[in-house]
């Protein structure tokens, strides 16, 4: 019975902390907006296949056709249609933004998180080589990685990764740090817990916020860079992509301006959506401006 | 010491706080006169009003949050609530002025100490400059700074925290103001710098003829420095009377409640332990801390926190661990139970020396030796309910989780709690019902030998009282021997059988707490006997519970 009673309460407070997360969240109004425009992103890329069917590398129409015609952005040099690549395109940079930050988060925190708990000679060895991936200018750093692997969204997400989990990792060596010596941490040490029991179960969770909202504005970063590969021609030759667009796009710039414009606009929309989604967790989640 | 109209009248003072807190005004219809040349003790527990009050009178309270909504405090002629902002800058300082409890942050750590007082100075008068450094130096002198040159030029960081608090009394009484408002000055000083505080800040007060407001939580500071007293509770003044009155006499039950928790200083009757087994031998205890010197930084500072420390704790004893800060009482506890590595000596528990075993082979051994910390709002991981802080250790070293819950649940209950309260998370509790929390989860393992690393010094006195009777309880009820390291010998005196005095890393006295008290051999622990505030006071006999 008192595991019944137990999981009612539990549930009622996690409910109930949402709401308090949600009230907290709502006060940043461009926030909100920001998670509006976001989620409309997430619908195209999920109903991409409704919306435009089949391949967008398909040929659509005659070439050079002006936006806001028959097509709703024109299409391009070869009669391919500009929005059907735009929405079919915000897959792969949501899917490569989420995955890739994804991953750095994971090894970021798990390289900080030991190096700032054990501290000592670990500490150190973990640290320089941290700094020497942020000696690495990132983007040449990525530009290389893909193209010494092949270019695909594979290697894309990795080159991504390698380049972004540093600062992760500096961030969550400094929150274990400062944890490290707290005293609830040493009553589990104290009571015989293990190192991997108090890292994962006890200081992670009182670490999280600083790192969920890096992670959120790494989204946007992962998308650039993302964006920016494709644009120089490193990307998957087979998978649509918003960087792609306006690289295929660019030698028409003064006659055909659309076939830049509007996929430039979407990776505007959408880094900007994710950098204000990231600022709204920070308000809400962070306790030391929480109470302004 | 009275006679003639107050200097500073607060007459039916109102501090509104702001909607949500948990009570709607800081400060309840609040009169207190100061007259001249005398000591005004505010004495309350923690959220009482009293700092907010002596806040409102310098016009320093939080705004816009927190304001002054109504009464009226009078200072000669004026009313400082009615007063614009630019008068009040005017009178701050020059006519009233202000010492914190914390120097350090009160003190701008960029600026040398003699440009901080100088710039009072440079603000209110029109001195010349080789006035103005004459009058400094003056000041420094007054407050018994050594090498006042040298402190002028000297940060804040450089100072010592007593020197630190003197360089802020220094300040406070360059311009010769008529009324120092102190909130808690010495709290956070150690205890025989806080000896010299009080001395110092009484002869002051008597030469240069200053009217004091001095705001404490401890009835020892009221006894050593007191001329009136004013009791304060849940914002309102419940008692105001002489010192000697309020003391001995007190009449209001909640003062009497306040003056019952302080523990006297007599030891309590000592009980029969030498027979008992040793269950716990500490024999030339190492453990030295190398500071700086990084990789290309060069040496750094060597601090030796234990020297060859060596104490025994038979079953059952309290062993106190007395000392001031940084004289090593704490790094000991953190060797006993672990936290820390010794560099050299011997923790032995039973036959096993703790010293010599891995961390994994450590294991077994933690849940016999438990430790209760200090800091009741920091030992409580924020994201976990009661019930599973207490039932985690339990279950790690193999305990059915369902059995482990149950377990948590008695033990809330031995400790005073709600049942209840194992599903709540710690942020719900005060400080005192979170320290009986921290006290659940250390017996949840069923330890013999408990570590209580200053227990209640986070507590106010009346909670203290609670926890240290709690503690003493279940001490006797479940056959524990305890290590009790605390700064304060008026708890020490009540809680421990036997004592040992540390100083810079070496125990220079180590013996039975009555022993200690009526004939302490060592100069060190006589020195710190004598600190103790209001020792010449004692708790009035009709109100002294049995402590212990």
């Amino acid at each position: 019975m008192a595991h019944a009673v137990r999981s009612v309460r539990h549930t009622r407070s996690a409910a109930s902390r949402l709401r308090e997360f949600w009230r907290l969240y709502r006060r940043n109004r461009a926030a909100v907006m920001g998670l509006l425009i976001l989620l409309c992103v997430v619908v195209m890329a999920a109903t991409a296949d409704f919306i435009y069917p089949g391949d967008p590398f398909n040929l659509a129409g005659k070439p050079f056709a002006p936006p806001f015609g028959e097509f709703l952005f024109g299409t391009d040099s070869l009669g391919r249609d500009v929005a059907a690549g735009i929405v079919h395109g915000s897959r792969t940079s949501l899917l490569i933004g989420v995955v890739a930050t994804a991953a750095a988060v994971t090894l970021g925190t798990l390289i900080g998180g030991v190096t700032g708990y054990y501290g000592g000679w670990l500490d150190d060895v973990l640290m320089r080589i941290t700094e020497i991936f942020q000696t690495i200018p990132f983007f040449v750093f990525a530009i290389l990685l893909v193209a010494v692997m092949k270019p695909s969204i594979q290697s894309i997400v990795i080159a991504i990764a390698v380049v972004s989990w540093p600062a992760v990792a500096r961030l969550a060596r400094g929150e274990f740090l400062s944890m490290r010596n707290r005293e609830y941490v040493q009553a589990c040490q104290v009571m015989g817990l293990g190192d991997a029991r108090i890292i994962f179960l006890q200081i992670l969770p009182n670490t999280l916020s600083p790192i969920i909202v890096t992670g959120s504005l790494m989204v946007a970063t992962a998308i650039l860079i993302e964006s920016a590969l494709a644009f120089l021609g490193l990307s998957d030759p087979n998978v649509m992509s918003w960087g792609f667009l306006v690289g295929s796009g660019r030698t028409h710039l003064r006659t055909a301006w659309w076939m830049c414009t509007f996929p430039g606009v979407a990776i505007l929309l959408t880094v900007l959506a994710i950098n204000l989604v990231g600022e709204g967790l920070n308000d809400a989640l962070n306790p030391r401006i929480r109470d302004r | 010491m009275s006679g003639g109209a107050p200097v500073l009248e607060i007459c039916n003072l109102y501090v509104r706080l702001p909607p949500g807190a948990d009570r709607e005004y800081a400060a309840e219809d609040v009169s207190l006169q100061l007259h001249a040349r005398e000591i005004l003790c505010l004495v309350g527990e923690s959220g009482s009003g009293k700092s907010l009050t002596a806040r409102a009178v310098l016009g320093l309270l939080p705004r816009p949050h927190v304001h002054a909504s109504g009464g009226r405090i009078l200072f000669g002629s004026e009313d400082l609530l009615a007063v614009p902002e630019a008068r009040l800058r005017e009178t701050r300082g020059a006519a009233i002025s202000m010492i914190f409890q914390e120097p350090m942050t009160a003190l701008n750590p960029v600026m040398s100490i003699g440009h901080q007082i100088d710039e009072v100075l440079r603000v209110h008068t029109a001195m010349s400059r080789r006035e103005r450094l004459a009058r400094v130096m003056q000041l420094l002198e007054d407050v018994q700074l050594p090498e006042p040159a040298r402190i002028l030029g000297a940060y804040p960081h450089q100072l010592s925290g007593g020197q630190r608090q003197r360089a802020m009394i220094a300040m406070a009484l360059i311009l010769e103001p008529k009324v120092l408002i102190a909130d808690e000055p010495t709290t956070a000083l150690d205890v025989t710098t806080q000896a010299q505080i009080l001395r110092l800040i009484r002869n002051l007060q008597a030469t240069h003829h200053t009217t004091v407001l001095f705001i404490t939580h401890d009835f020892g500071v009221v006894a050593e420095i007191a001329h009136r007293v004013a009791v304060m509770q849940n914002g309102r003044v419940v008692e105001s009377a002489s010192a000697d009155q309020v003391l001995n006499r007190p009449t209001h039950p909640y003062t009497r409640e306040l003056i019952a928790a302080v523990p006297a200083l007599a030891p309590r009757e000592s009980r029969k332990i030498d027979a008992a087994p040793v269950v716990l031998a500490i024999r030339e205890l190492r453990k030295t801390y190398h500071t700086g010197g990084g990789l290309l930084s060069g040496g750094g500072r060597t601090v030796h926190a234990a020297r060859g420390v060596s104490l025994e704790l038979r079953r059952g004893e309290t062993l106190g661990v007395v000392g001031e800060s940084g004289s090593g009482k704490t790094t000991v506890a953190h060797c006993i139970v672990r936290l820390l590595d010794p560099d050299a000596g011997e923790v032995r528990l039973g036959d096993t020396d703790l010293c010599r075993l891995s961390r994994r082979q450590m294991r077994p051994f933690r849940r016999r030796i438990q430790m209760v910390f200090q800091d009741p709002f920091g030992s409580l991981n924020p994201r976990y309910k009661i019930g599973r802080l207490i039932a985690e250790g339990p279950i790690v070293h193999g305990v059915d989780p369902e059995a482990a819950w149950m377990r948590a649940l008695e033990l809330l209950q031995l400790v005073g709690l709600d049942q209840r309260a194992a599903d709540r998370f710690p942020h719900e509790f005060s400080g005192g019902q979170r320290q009986r929390v921290g006290i659940a989860r250390a017996l949840a393992l069923d330890p013999e030998i408990l570590v209580a690393d200053e227990p209640v010094s986070a507590l106010d006195v009346s909670v203290q009282a609670q926890v240290l009777r709690l503690l003493a309880d279940i001490r006797d009820r479940l056959h524990l021997s305890m290590i009790f390291i605390t700064h304060d010998l008026r708890v020490a005196a009540q809680v421990c059988d036997s004592i040992a005095v540390m100083r810079h890393g070496e125990v220079v006295e180590y013996g039975p707490t009555a022993r200690i008290f009526a004939s302490p051999r060592h100069s060190y622990t006589r020195e710190l006997l004598d600190s103790v505030p209001g020792r010449h006071w004692e708790v009035p006999a009709e109100l002294s519970v049995a402590g212990g």
